[in-house]
């Protein structure tokens, strides 16, 4: 669920936009009719304990509203898309676009696994990136992974986690999807570093660089099987939620 | 889908768990065991089973599940040699019904606009199968997914029906919006059906209706069955019920406590237990140097670190926990409130939910049961008491119907969990040779085990009488 896409400028754009759109308070409208339900929060649960499955969302109201926005972007413009997609692509094509992309993308786990002076794991996505783009036709087979060279995935916010960097606030991003703070410094740090210094800048070619963006975004998505209201739980957002701060919790800590 | 990940992943807590719980019990598995009671067939017969039914390639072997503990069975992912060979996809159209289109749906759920089901079709004619999900579970969970397929590959229409337990179902299609009465379940689930197929009716070519579903969804369809004698509209020629619950009341009180019971310190702790089982995720990461959600690779770190029966046994509690919260909680917004919400209150789509999550998730289904639902039931008939409704959801309750009702197959675990001691011998009694008795599988954790399968396939293919 994590990042697709490099536009920041797009972003910005849709961020002011969903602001402006989401009202932000998240306790629901009471009436003069209003009357407590028969079992209580207040009684039911130990306010004076701390519950670490609660996830620290002071911008819940807002988060919410571009949780909504996501659903329908995905649901209108996103998901036509990636269906499109992978309707003309026939499926060793689509693998083959995921394995190219994946390569080009060793960049960003080099350099983070590098940062993290894990050399064992850069030498691996050196080794990783030296094979697949030989023998492995430019990217588009992933021989490494049949040779046990798997890849060792690391993003600029695990970097920052690895040294102590809190979650911060939860943050849902608009097209992105659910992250916090640090990891939202991330993919734009990433981003940055990408495109400054990775292939973007050795290619140097605008076109080129325009392309592999739109087809990594559309990539992304297809290779992500979460829906929008998919899980079929009232609950889904603080599902989501305590799963992503999880899961990356898992990915900093391994 | 979070339920199925977190369940998942959190089953590969297993090593610290485990702690020094040794990996030769693992070995000890003797992969040699099998069942006697299930009728050796030579290896070489499968050569002559007709070619259309792709399912019967299997090699026939003596029924082999991998797991012998009934939790490991219930929710581990089974390694693929022991699983049925799928297509990776198969023909499926999915739709949405409005049984009643009337009905304002709550702000909260904006999002949800009539109950969705699925087609899955042939471009030939052929039998269409219905089938129930279990609690919880939607039309598309990875249960009814593998049966979709196995009925696909052998043939069959499917039209899947989500579980009368899930939000979306409350919502748009049960008529009381309070589900567990299996009677009410049924009326519903029938609206459902027949809407469903009329829906789709003129993309496919029926020649009869076939009924099955899993757990409480095979309660269900027994109760579905019994309703279509007399309505005849659909007129099921066979129907069969996947490990079903004698009584619901007895498997729900069971299923509860697994929580509370298997968390150290019981359920206040959970989130103590849940932060250690993250903090054990990331070591079988690193230990394991990657990570996937395949049978094969959690096997793999199965025997590794075969997992402590509590740590199972809590993660079957916790699936049952948040299902049974949902349901409260779309229950009591769509009746207005004042049970675990307050009633005539607006909460829309930036309401936070975080308090009422916190409230449903502390909300046991007999609780439910005693607060909510039987009270709701007493009105409509004075002079209920609990234990008649309690009998009432049970497959005993039928008895005479199910032993009459020859068309009515049971196919079900002798160790599966949900069951207290006797009811499966109990079912037995009553369905005698038209029920298949496996010795192990846990709580439906053998469906998609070829043997399994066969069965399932066979037992819709087979002539009538």
């Amino acid at each position: 669920m994590a990042a697709f896409i490099q536009r920041k400028r797009l972003l910005l754009v849709l961020l002011s936009g969903i602001l402006l759109l989401s009202a932000c308070s998240t306790t629901p409208k009471t009436t003069q009719y209003t009357e407590p339900p028969m079992r209580k929060y207040e009684e039911l649960v130990d306010q004076s304990k701390t519950y670490p499955i609660d996830v620290y969302d002071p911008l819940e109201g807002f988060n919410r509203g571009v949780y909504r926005f996501n659903y329908y972007f995905d649901k209108f413009i996103f998901l036509p898309i990636v269906n499109t997609y992978e309707f003309i692509m026939p499926v060793f094509a689509q693998k083959g676009v995921s394995n190219f992309i994946d390569n080009v993308y060793e960049f960003s786990n080099f350099t983070n696994n590098l940062l993290q002076l894990k050399f064992k794991e850069s030498g691996i996505t050196l080794a990783r990136f030296a094979i697949n783009t030989t023998v492995g036709v430019a990217g588009l087979w992933d021989p490494a992974t049949e040779l046990n060279l798997r890849r060792q995935k690391e993003d600029f916010g695990q970097t920052l986690g690895h040294y102590g960097v809190g979650d911060g606030p939860y943050i849902v991003l608009p097209i992105l999807g659910p992250s916090n703070l640090r990891d939202t410094t991330g993919v734009v740090a990433d981003a940055l570093a990408f495109s400054n210094l990775g292939p973007p800048a050795w290619v140097d070619d605008d076109d080129a660089t325009l392309a592999f963006n739109v087809v990594t975004a559309i990539d992304r998505r297809h290779r992500v099987p979460f829906r929008y209201y998919g899980t079929g739980s009232p609950f889904e957002y603080e599902m989501v939620r305590l799963l992503y701060t999880s899961q990356r919790k898992i990915v900093i800590e391994k | 889908m979070p339920k199925i990940y977190l369940l998942i992943l959190a089953f590969l807590l297993t090593g610290l768990l485990a702690g020094i719980a040794s990996a030769e019990e693992a070995s000890s598995l003797d992969l040699q065991r099998y069942d006697t009671t299930v009728k050796k067939v030579p290896a070489n017969d499968s050569a002559k089973l007709p070619a259309k039914v792709p399912i019967e390639a299997f090699p026939v072997r003596p029924y082999f599940f991998p797991y012998v503990n009934p939790f490991e069975a219930t929710v581990m992912e089974v390694p693929s040699i022991y699983s049925a060979k799928h297509p990776a996809e198969v023909p499926t159209e999915v739709f949405r019904i409005h049984p009643f289109p009337d009905r304002k749906t709550p702000d909260v759920f904006w999002y949800d606009k009539g109950l969705i089901c699925s087609l899955v079709y042939q471009k030939h004619e052929a039998p269409l199968v219905f089938v129930i999900a279990g609690t919880g579970a939607r039309y598309n969970s990875p249960k009814m997914v593998n049966l979709q397929k196995t009925l696909y590959q052998a043939g069959f229409n499917v039209i899947s029906i989500s579980s009368p337990t899930i939000a979306n179902f409350i919502i748009n299609a049960s008529s009381s919006m309070v589900p567990g009465n299996l009677y009410e379940d049924a009326k519903d689930l029938y609206r459902v059906m027949e809407m469903a197929y009329e829906q789709v009716q003129s993309e496919i070519k029926v020649t009869e209706f076939y009924l099955t579903g899993y757990s409480l969804g095979g309660i269900q369809a027994a109760y579905v069955s019994m309703l279509d004698e007399e309505k005849k509209r659909l007129d099921f020629r066979k129907v069969l019920l996947i490990n079903p619950p004698e009584s619901l009341y007895n498997s729900v009180s069971k299923l509860e406590k697994l929580l509370g019971d298997n968390i150290p310190g019981g359920e206040e702790n959970f989130d103590d237990w849940y932060k250690q089982l993250i903090d054990s995720l990331a070591d079988i990461y690193e230990e394991m140097g990657y990570f996937d959600l395949t049978g094969d690779f959690i096997y793999k770190a199965y025997k590794r670190h075969p997992p402590r029966e509590d740590f199972l046994a809590a993660l079957v509690g916790l699936s049952f926990t948040l299902s049974s919260a949902d349901m409260v909680f779309a229950s009591d917004v769509m009746r207005g409130g004042g049970y675990i919400t307050p009633k005539n209150v607006i909460m829309n789509n930036s309401t936070s939910l975080r308090p009422y999550e916190m409230v449903a998730t502390r909300t046991s289904f007999t609780d439910y049961f005693h607060e909510y639902f039987y009270p709701y039931f007493r009105q409509q008939e004075p002079g209920l008491t609990e234990q008649t409704l309690i009998d009432r959801l049970t497959l005993k309750n039928i008895e005479n119907y199910l032993r009459s009702a020859r068309k009515i197959g049971l196919l079900h675990n002798e160790d599966d969990i949900i069951m207290l001691p006797g009811e499966v011998n109990y079912l037995y009694s009553v369905f005698g040779n038209r029920a298949r008795i496996y010795p192990t599988g846990g709580h439906c954790g053998n469906m998609d085990h070829p043997d399994v399968v066969r069965y399932i396939v066979n037992f819709f293919n087979r002539k009538e009488g």
